[in-house]
């Protein structure tokens, strides 16, 4: 082999680094979109907080309020949320088959909770007041509605991001109750 | 009808935190007493990604979500905990993604060794090419 060959062989380096980086962007291009943001404490124990009631009559929530043995389910809602309103009916499903579902009103004034609570139902037992969204980030939690599983000893188990439809009951429920 | 199809709309979305009323937390918009520390602070707000804005970082950031990330960023620091500690904290719940920089491991290590490993093989076709003009 002589140095003429060698130079050869350089030359196809610009098309070689051409076709790997449009085979990167190609790649990346046919990935289906994704844009939720999932919270890192799947399988941790949920974070200590302490929030006050969220309306009159029902009372606040904290973290102490799982962990007792009882699985739960935790959902992030808010009165001024469209998808929450959709998801209202299948909550008050998810009630009616056992499950004690505890709730944080996200940004929300008490009386347009109770407003909420009053048009749609009320599946929740307890609804901490998050004003300011500091629980929220503490939840690793990008919006809402977003639902949580809490197993009996306070371990967050399973993160439901988006409003919960028909189909998804019977999973959430059952999934609930296969944790202790 | 009209019902079922605003309902059918309702159903796709899946609401950012939208803004609304309400006062943000203390920390949120109120820089540090101690000018090293705000420093500090406003370095690390620039560098994390709002969760909702997503391309905005916290501190150029008007959503909501940006003040409550801005508040826990300055009361940490104000706490004493490292710029690494802060971080972390985030990361541990959204993930790597919620810092602008790229990880320093797994294929991001890949884009941070990038700039060496071109500059090495620009290096080696010049002392090939400089070497076969001597000849």
């Amino acid at each position: 082999m002589g140095p003429g060959m060698k130079r050869n062989w350089l030359i196809w380096i610009p098309l070689a680094a051409f076709a790997f980086i449009g085979g990167l962007f190609l790649y990346g291009l046919m990935q289906p979109k994704d844009d939720y943001v999932r919270s890192g404490l799947i399988g941790k124990p949920l974070p200590s907080f302490e929030l006050p009631a969220a309306v009159e009559g029902i009372p606040g929530l904290s973290s102490a309020d799982f962990a007792d043995g009882k699985p739960r389910m935790l959902n992030v809602f808010a009165s001024w949320c469209l998808p929450c309103k959709a998801e209202a009916p299948f909550l008050e499903q998810i009630k009616e088959r056992g499950v004690e579902i505890h709730a944080i009103a996200i940004r929300d004034k008490p009386e347009d909770v109770a407003a909420f609570l009053a048009e749609h139902g009320n599946p929740f037992v307890r609804i901490g007041a998050d004003a300011d969204m500091l629980v929220q980030l503490k939840l690793g939690s990008s919006g809402v509605p977003e639902t949580y599983l809490i197993d009996g000893k306070g371990n967050i188990i399973h993160q439901h991001i988006g409003d919960i439809r028909g189909e998804h009951v019977a999973p959430l429920v059952e999934k609930l109750k296969a944790a202790k | 009808m009209i019902g079922r199809a605003f309902l059918v709309g309702l159903l796709v979305a899946y609401a950012p935190l939208a803004a609304q009323e309400g006062p943000p937390p203390p920390l949120a918009n109120v820089q540090l007493k101690d000018p090293a520390q705000e420093e500090r602070a406003v370095a690390l707000m620039e560098n994390l990604r709002c969760i909702q804005c997503q391309g905005q970082s916290i501190h150029d950031s008007d959503a909501p979500i940006a003040a409550a990330m801005r508040h826990e960023v300055r009361e940490r620091v104000g706490a004493g905990q490292s710029d690494a500690e802060i971080e972390q904290w985030l990361k541990g719940r959204y993930g790597d993604w919620i810092s602008f920089s790229p990880p320093v491991k797994g294929i991001g290590l890949l884009l941070w060794a990038m700039p060496l490993l071109l500059l090495g093989l620009a290096m080696l076709l010049a002392r090939k090419r400089f070497r076969g003009s001597k000849s």
